[in-house]
C-alpha cells in the first residue's frame, strides 16, 4: 500500500514469511529485513540507518516466534519527499504488515514534530518547515498503550520541549490509528 | 550461562545487580588516552576504553575547496569502522548495517550539537576550507559502541591542532605555517549514554555485548553541557513510557558531568608538553 500525507509518498511491499537463506535464518524467530530505496540515487548511509530504525521497530511488534526460520522482507520505495519522510515510511510499513496479515503484538504509527525557533510545535512539517525548525523529532507510537517504540531527534532541544512533543505526538497518534481503521474497513467491506 | 543465558541474567536482575558485579545504574571504568601516545601521524587522536570496549579515533585535517552552495563552510566526515578483529559477528568486506548506522549517528550528533560549526573551518570564503576526516575504529567490541565512539571523537577533536593557513595575495596559493598551530574551536561537548531494556521493564546502563544480545531494546541519549538533548536514539525495541524516558534523560545528564570532568582532567595533564 502507498501512504501519502500531503505530498510525501512512500510505496511499501511486504514479502513473507518466506523461505530464508541458511546464512540469514534464525532458529527461533522470523528474520526481518527492510530495504529503503530513495527516490534518486543509490541507497547510502542515511538509508541504512533508517532501515535499522524501521527494522527494529517492526521486530518489536511482529510475533516472529510464530514463524521460525523464515524471512520477512519489507521493501519501501520513496515516490516523493515533501517532509516527514521517516514517519511516512513507518506508517507505510505498518499498513503493509496489516495488509499481509502477519501476526502483530500491536500497531504502530509514525509522527513527526518540528520545534520552531520561537517554541511552537508543528505536527507533520513540510520540508521547508523542517529546515527552518530548531529541532525535528520523530516518534513511533504503539497502539496498545501509546508507549514510545522508536524515537529519533535531529537538532537539539530541552528536555521539557521533548516531553511536550511526545505528548502532542501521542494525541496525534489517535487520528492516525483511526485512519488505519477506516482504510482497512474500506478495503474489506466489498 | 551458555545454555540458558536469559534465565541466568534474570536471576541476577531480580537481585538488582549484574553478573560482572555492577549495579544496574553503574558504568564500567572508563580510561582515555589522548594525543601523541595514540596515533602519531594523525592531527588529533584519542583511545577510549569503556570496560573492554576499545575505540580509537584519529582526525586528519586536509584542505579542500568548499561546496558551491555553502562557500563559507568546511566539512567534517565521520566514519565508523567495525573491523572483523573486534568481534566474531563482523565479517570483512563492505561496511555492515551497524557500522553505517553508527556513522550516520555520529554525523547527526556533530550536526545536532553544533560541536564544531562548519563556518569555523573555512579559511577563505569560496576558495579554501578544512576537511576533517574522523576515523573511528573499534578495536574490541564489548557492547556500548555509540557511547565510546562519541567520547573518542570528542577527545580526539579536543586534541587537534590546525596549522595556520594564509592565502598569499599575489600568487593566490595557500601557505601552510606548520610552526604556528591553533586548537580547534569546540563549542559544545556532547556525551552519549546508552541503556538496554530488558523484558519491557528493566533499564540497565552501559550494556556489555552479552547484555545487548539479550536485551529487548536499546536507548541512547546524547546531552550537552547545558542539559539540552542533542539526540534521542531509540531504534525500535520494547515500548517505553514517557516517564521511563525521562528517567534515562536525568541519568544521562549526571553521566555527562562525570565524563566532562574526566576529559578536562586528561587534557590538563597533557598540555604542559
Amino acid at each position: 500500500p502507498s501512504v501519502c500525507p500531503g505530498d510525501t509518498s512512500v510505496l511499501a511491499g511486504l514479502y513473507g514469511p518466506a523461505e530464508a537463506k541458511i546464512s540469514k535464518e534464525l532458529p527461533d524467530r522470523a528474520a526481518l529485513e527492510v530495504l529503503l530505496r530513495p527516490k534518486v540515487g543509490l541507497p547510502g548511509v542515511l538509508e541504512r540507518s533508517r532501515e535499522q530504525l524501521l527494522r527494529q521497530t517492526c521486530e518489536a511488534v511482529v510475533l516472529g516466534v510464530l514463524h521460525p526460520r523464515t524471512a520477512i522482507s519489507l521493501v519501501l520505495q520513496v515516490l516523493s519527499d515533501a517532509g516527514s519522510l521517516l514517519s511516512c515510511c513507518l506508517n507505510a510499513a505498518c499498513m503493509a504488515l496489516l495488509d499481509a496479515g502477519l501476526p502483530l503484538a500491536a500497531l504502530f504509527c509514525g509522527v513527526t514534530c518540528a520545534l520552531q525557533p520561537d517554541g511552537t510545535i508543528l505536527l507533520d512539517p513540510t520540508a521547508r518547515q523542517e529546515q527552518d525548525a530548531r529541532a525535528v523529532l520523530t516518534f513511533a507510537i504503539a497502539s496498545s498503550d501509546r508507549k514510545v517504540l522508536m524515537a529519533t531527534t535531529k537538532g537539539s532541544c530541552s528536555v521539557e520541549e521533548m516531553q511536550q512533543c511526545l505528548a502532542v505526538s501521542q494525541r496525534a497518534a489517535d487520528t492516525i490509528f483511526q485512519f488505519y481503521r477506516d482504510s482497512v474497513r474500506r478495503r474489506y467491506s466489498k | 550461562r551458555t545454555v540458558e543465558p536469559l534465565e541466568y541474567y534474570r536471576r541476577f536482575l531480580k537481585e538488582n545487580c549484574r553478573p560482572d558485579g555492577r549495579e544496574l545504574g553503574e558504568f564500567r571504568t572508563t580510561t582515555v588516552n589522548i594525543g601523541k601516545c595514540s596515533i602519531t601521524t594523525a592531527d588529533g587522536s584519542a583511545l577510549v576504553k569503556l570496560g573492554n570496549t576499545t575505540v580509537i579515533c584519529g582526525v586528519k585535517a586536509e584542505l579542500a575547496a568548499p561546496a558551491v552552495d555553502s562557500a563559507n563552510k568546511g566539512y567534517i566526515v565521520p566514519n565508523v569502522e567495525l573491523p572483523s578483529l573486534c568481534a566474531e559477528r563482523f565479517r570483512s568486506g563492505p561496511p555492515g548495517e551497524e557500522a553505517q548506522a553508527a556513522s550516520q549517528f555520529i554525523a547527526d550528533v556533530i550536526e545536532n550539537s553544533q560541536m564544531i560549526v562548519k563556518e569555523d573551518l573555512c579559511i577563505a570564503n569560496g576558495k579554501l576550507a578544512w576537511v576533517l576526516y574522523c576515523d573511528i575504529i573499534c578495536l574490541d567490541y564489548d557492547g556500548n559502541l555509540l557511547d565510546a565512539s562519541v567520547f573518542a571523537l570528542l577527545a580526539a577533536l579536543k586534541n587537534v591542532q590546525l596549522p595556520l593557513v594564509t592565502i598569499n595575495e599575489e600568487t593566490g596559493l595557500s601557505e601552510v605555517n606548520l610552526k604556528q598551530k591553533n586548537p580547534l574551536i569546540i563549542r559544545k561537548h556532547p556525551v552519549a549514554t546508552s541503556f538496554a531494556i530488558f523484558d519491557d521493564t528493566l533499564l540497565i546502563v552501559d550494556p556489555t555485548a552479552e547484555e545487548e544480545d539479550l536485551a529487548t531494546g536499546t536507548v541512547t541519549i546524547v546531552t550537552d553541557e547545558d542539559g539540552k538533548l542533542c539526540s534521542v536514539h531509540k531504534p525500535g525495541g520494547s515500548p517505553l513510557t514517557g516517564a521511563k524516558l525521562q528517567d534515562c534523560i536525568t541519568r544521562a545528564i549526571t553521566r555527562h558531568k562525570e565524563v566532562k570532568k574526566l576529559i578536562d582532567k586528561v587534557i590538563k595533564s597533557i598540555t604542559p608538553e
